[in-house]
C-alpha cells in the first residue's frame, strides 16, 4: 500500500494526562506522525487534536482503532482531502539589509504573507497555509539567511456544516 | 449527604462494588486506607511484596472474572505493581490498583518515596487515573471498575495522594450498574455466516475472549456442527473440552499436529485471540493466504497482524448465538492429522506432569510460571473444564504462578497446584509465606534441572557457545527452604519412582513443595 499524508481529527476530554496519554500512544506503538497541535474548543469539555502523518492507509486504520478505544477520546474523524481545510502557522525570520527588504515584500505580496515586525538588518514573516504552500515559501526563502523559525502542526475542519461534536451527542 | 474521610470513602465504594479480597502490601502514604479496613467487610491479605500483591490480584480475577483489587504505597510499592499491571494488561484481566502518593501540595517535587506512576502506568494500563479531591473517590473508583470489567477487560490504576486520602468528602451509595455491550453488526454476521459456508475445511481458534465472555457453550455448538479441528491458544485452554474428538490441541510450536492442520485448512475462525509474534503457525497462515475470519470485542485487535477476510466486532457469546443457527450440520472430513501417530513422550518432567494430571485432574487450579514447564504443562496437562489454568501469556512473566494462585484460591477456595521451574520458583518463592500463613492449600511442583531450561533451548538453537547465564547450578535445597517457612517439602530424584513419590508428596498437609529433579538437558537435546 502507498504512503499519503493522512489528517486525523480527535476530539478529547480536556483533562490533565491527556496529552500525554495520546501522544504516548503514537510513540509506544511506533507510528510516526508529522504534526500533533491542540487546543481548548468551544465546549470546555473537549479538546481538540489534529494528527498530520504520512503513512499507509491500513496504518491510519490502526491508528483510529487504537485511539477509538481510549477512555478519554470522545471522537476520531479521518479526513479525505477534498472534504477538509487545513491550515498551519509559519513565524520565520531572516536577515534582510534595508535595500533587499522590496524583493522580500514582494515575495509576501505573492504568498499572502504578512511582515510583522522589521528591523535594521532582519524581517519576522508571518504565513498560514497548508503544509505545501508553507513549504514552499520556505524553499521560496532558502536564498535569503533564515535566522529562525517557528511552525505548528495543522488545525483542520470538515467543510461544510457538520460538526464532529454534535454526531458525538446523537449517539 | 454523609461526610467521611477520603480513605472511608474508598473502602465504601469498594464495598459496594462487591470487593471481598484486596491483596495488598502497607506504607506511609497509604496508612490511611490501612487505618479504615478492619471496620470494614473486606478482607485484606498481606503478601510479602507489591509484585506478589499485583499476581494475586490477577490471579483472583482469572478465577473469578471479576476485577482483583490489590493496593500499595506510593513509590517503590507502586513501581513493584508495574510488572503485575503489565501481565494484565496483555492478558486482558480487569484489575483495579489503588497507589498512595504524597500530599497533593508535593506531588512533583521529588518528595521521598514520590513517583509518578500516573504516567509509568499508561502504557500498561487500560487507564490510570489520579484523584485530586475527596469527593471525587467515589465517582472515579466506580468508573475505574467499569473499564476494567467491561468490554475487552483490563488493569486500571489509581493514584490517590495521601491528603485526599485524609481530607472529609461526601460518598452516597450506588447501585451498581449491569454492562451493555453494542450489538454486532449484521452485516458482519451475514458475511461471516457466508465465508464459513464457502469454507470445506475450516479450523477454529479458541482464545481468552472465550472465557471471559463466557461462551464456551457456543463455542462448542458451532464446532460439533461444523465437525472440524479446534485450537487453543495458551489463554483458550480449557474453554473447549479436551476430551472431545474435535480437540487438536495448543496453539505452540511443539504442537506436531499443527502444521499438516494448517496445510489443508482452508479457513481459520478466530475467536478472541490475539496473533502472538511466538508462534509459527501464524506464518503458514499469511503464507499460504488462509482465509480468515475474527471475531472480537476490541475493534483494534481486528486486522492488526493479520488482515482478515472478515471480522466481527461484538461479545463472542453473542456473535456465535446468531452464527451458530445459520451453520448446517457438517459429516467430520478426513483430516491427515488424525492419521498420524505421536511418539510417546520419554521425557520426565513431562512425565510427572502427566502422573500430576492423571492424579489430580480437574480438583486443582493449575498455575504455572514461565519456561520449558509452562509449555509442558500447557501441552500435556488435560483440562476438562473451563478455567482451570492460569498462565501468565503474553508478558510472559517468570514468578507469577505463587501470586495467581493465592489469589485463585480467594476467589474459589480450591486447591492449588503450581507447576514451576527453578528459575521462576527461585523469583517469587518468597510468596510461598503468604500461602503458609493463610493456610492455602497449594502443591508446589518445581521442575528443577539446575537451570533456565527454556533459555538454554534458545542458546542450543543459536548454537551460543558455553550456556552463559542459563546453567543455575545453585543446588538450593528446596526441602530445606520449604520447611523453614513451615511448609512440607519433598524431593523426587531422577531414578525416583514418579508415582510413587508423588503419592508420598500429596498424601500429607499443604502447602507442600515437591522438588523434581531432572535432567539439565531433558527437552532441549
Amino acid at each position: 500500500m502507498e504512503n499519503s499524508r493522512q489528517i486525523i481529527a480527535i476530539l478529547v476530554n480536556n483533562q490533565p494526562g491527556v496529552l500525554s496519554r495520546i501522544s504516548g500512544l503514537f510513540s509506544r506503538r511506533g507510528y510516526n506522525i508529522d504534526s500533533l497541535s491542540v487546543c481548548a474548543t468551544e465546549d470546555e469539555r473537549y479538546s481538540r487534536m489534529t494528527i498530520c502523518l504520512n503513512g499507509t492507509l491500513s496504518t491510519a486504520k490502526q491508528i483510529t482503532a487504537q485511539l477509538e478505544k481510549q477512555e478519554d477520546v470522545v471522537k476520531v474523524m479521518t479526513f479525505d482531502h477534498g472534504n477538509v481545510a487545513l491550515r498551519e502557522l509559519l513565524l520565520i525570520k531572516l536577515a534582510v539589509a534595508p535595500e533587499k527588504r522590496g524583493e522580500i515584500v514582494d515575495l509576501c505580496t505573492l504568498f499572502k504573507a504578512k511582515s510583522i515586525d522589521t528591523t535594521m538588518d532582519s524581517m519576522m514573516l508571518e504565513l498560514t497555509g497548508n503544509t505545501d504552500k508553507i513549504d514552499a515559501f520556505i524553499a521560496t526563502l532558502g536564498s535569503y539567511k533564515i535566522l529562525e523559525m517557528a511552525r505548528t502542526g495543522g488545525a483542520a475542519l470538515e467543510r461544510g456544516n457538520k460538526v464532529m461534536a454534535e454526531s458525538e451527542e446523537e449517539k | 449527604m454523609a461526610r467521611y474521610t477520603g480513605a472511608q470513602i474508598l473502602i465504601k465504594t469498594l464495598e459496594e462494588r462487591g470487593v471481598e479480597n484486596i491483596f495488598g502490601y502497607p506504607g506511609a502514604a497509604i496508612l490511611s486506607v490501612y487505618d479504615a479496613l478492619p471496620s470494614s467487610s473486606i478482607k485484606h491479605i498481606l503478601c510479602t511484596d507489591e509484585q506478589g500483591a499485583a499476581f494475586a490480584a490477577e490471579g483472583y480475577a482469572r478465577s473469578s472474572f471479576k476485577a482483583g483489587v490489590c493496593l500499595a504505597t506510593s513509590g517503590p510499592g507502586a513501581t513493584n505493581l508495574l510488572t503485575g499491571l503489565a501481565d494484565a494488561y496483555m492478558d486482558s484481566v480487569p484489575m483495579v490498583a489503588i497507589t498512595g502518593n504524597v500530599n497533593l501540595e508535593d506531588l512533583g517535587h521529588d518528595s521521598f518515596q514520590e513517583v509518578d506512576i500516573f504516567d509509568m502506568a499508561m502504557p500498561v494500563t487500560k487507564y490510570s487515573i489520579i484523584i485530586t479531591k475527596a469527593d471525587d473517590i467515589a465517582p472515579l473508583i466506580r468508573k475505574a471498575f467499569t473499564i476494567a470489567e467491561s468490554g475487552r477487560k483490563g488493569p486500571v490504576l489509581v493514584d490517590i495522594p495521601k491528603s485526599v486520602l485524609d481530607e472529609t468528602g461526601t460518598y452516597e451509595k450506588e447501585p451498581s450498574q449491569k454492562f451493555t455491550h453494542k450489538d454486532p453488526s449484521p452485516e458482519e454476521i451475514s458475511a461471516a455466516v457466508s465465508l464459513i459456508k464457502s469454507a470445506e475445511k475450516p479450523v477454529i481458534y479458541v482464545g481468552g475472549g472465550v472465557k471471559f465472555s463466557g461462551a464456551e457453550k457456543e463455542v462448542k455448538i458451532l464446532a460439533e456442527k461444523l465437525n472440524c479441528p479446534v485450537v487453543t491458544s495458551f489463554m483458550g485452554i480449557g474453554s473447549f473440552d479436551q476430551s472431545s474428538p474435535l480437540y487438536a490441541g495448543v496453539l505452540s510450536n511443539e504442537n506436531l499436529m499443527l502444521p499438516s492442520i494448517f496445510k489443508e485448512c482452508d479457513l481459520f475462525i478466530t475467536l478472541g485471540a490475539r496473533f502472538n509474534s511466538r508462534f509459527n503457525a501464524f506464518n503458514t497462515l499469511k503464507k499460504r493466504k488462509i482465509a480468515v475470519l475474527q471475531i472480537d470485542a476490541d475493534r483494534a485487535e481486528i486486522d492488526k497482524n493479520i488482515l482478515t477476510t472478515a471480522s466481527v466486532l461484538g461479545d463472542i457469546k453473542e456473535v456465535l448465538s446468531k452464527v451458530n443457527p445459520e451453520i448446517e450440520q457438517r459429516e467430520m472430513l478426513e483430516w491427515a492429522y488424525k492419521e498420524e501417530e505421536l511418539p510417546e513422550d520419554t521425557n520426565r518432567g513431562i512425565q510427572i506432569i502427566c502422573a500430576l494430571s492423571e492424579k489430580l485432574k480437574d480438583s486443582v487450579t493449575v498455575s504455572t510460571d514461565v519456561g520449558l514447564h509452562q509449555i509442558w504443562t500447557a501441552l500435556n496437562y488435560k483440562f476438562l473444564s473451563p478455567n482451570k489454568f492460569l498462565t501468565s501469556g503474553g508478558l510472559g512473566a517468570m514468578g507469577f504462578s505463587i501470586g495467581a494462585a493465592i489469589g485463585s484460591h480467594f476467589a474459589t477456595g480450591g486447591k492449588q497446584l503450581i507447576i514451576t521451574g527453578d528459575g521462576s520458583f527461585n523469583m517469587n518463592f518468597n510468596e510461598l509465606l503468604t500461602c503458609v500463613k493463610y493456610h492455602i492449600p497449594v502443591i508446589i511442583v518445581v521442575l528443577n534441572n539446575n537451570s533456565l531450561g527454556l533459555i538454554r533451548l534458545l542458546q542450543y538453537g543459536r548454537k551460543s557457545k558455553g550456556y552463559m547465564a542459563s546453567s543455575l547450578y545453585l543446588n538450593t535445597d528446596y526441602v530445606k527452604l520449604a520447611e523453614s517457612m513451615g511448609a512440607r517439602g519433598i524431593v523426587i530424584n531422577e531414578t525416583d519412582d514418579i508415582n510413587e513419590k508423588l503419592n508420598e508428596a500429596l498424601n500429607g498437609s499443604l502447602p507442600v513443595v515437591i522438588d523434581c529433579r531432572i535432567s539439565i538437558n531433558e527437552g532441549i537435546h
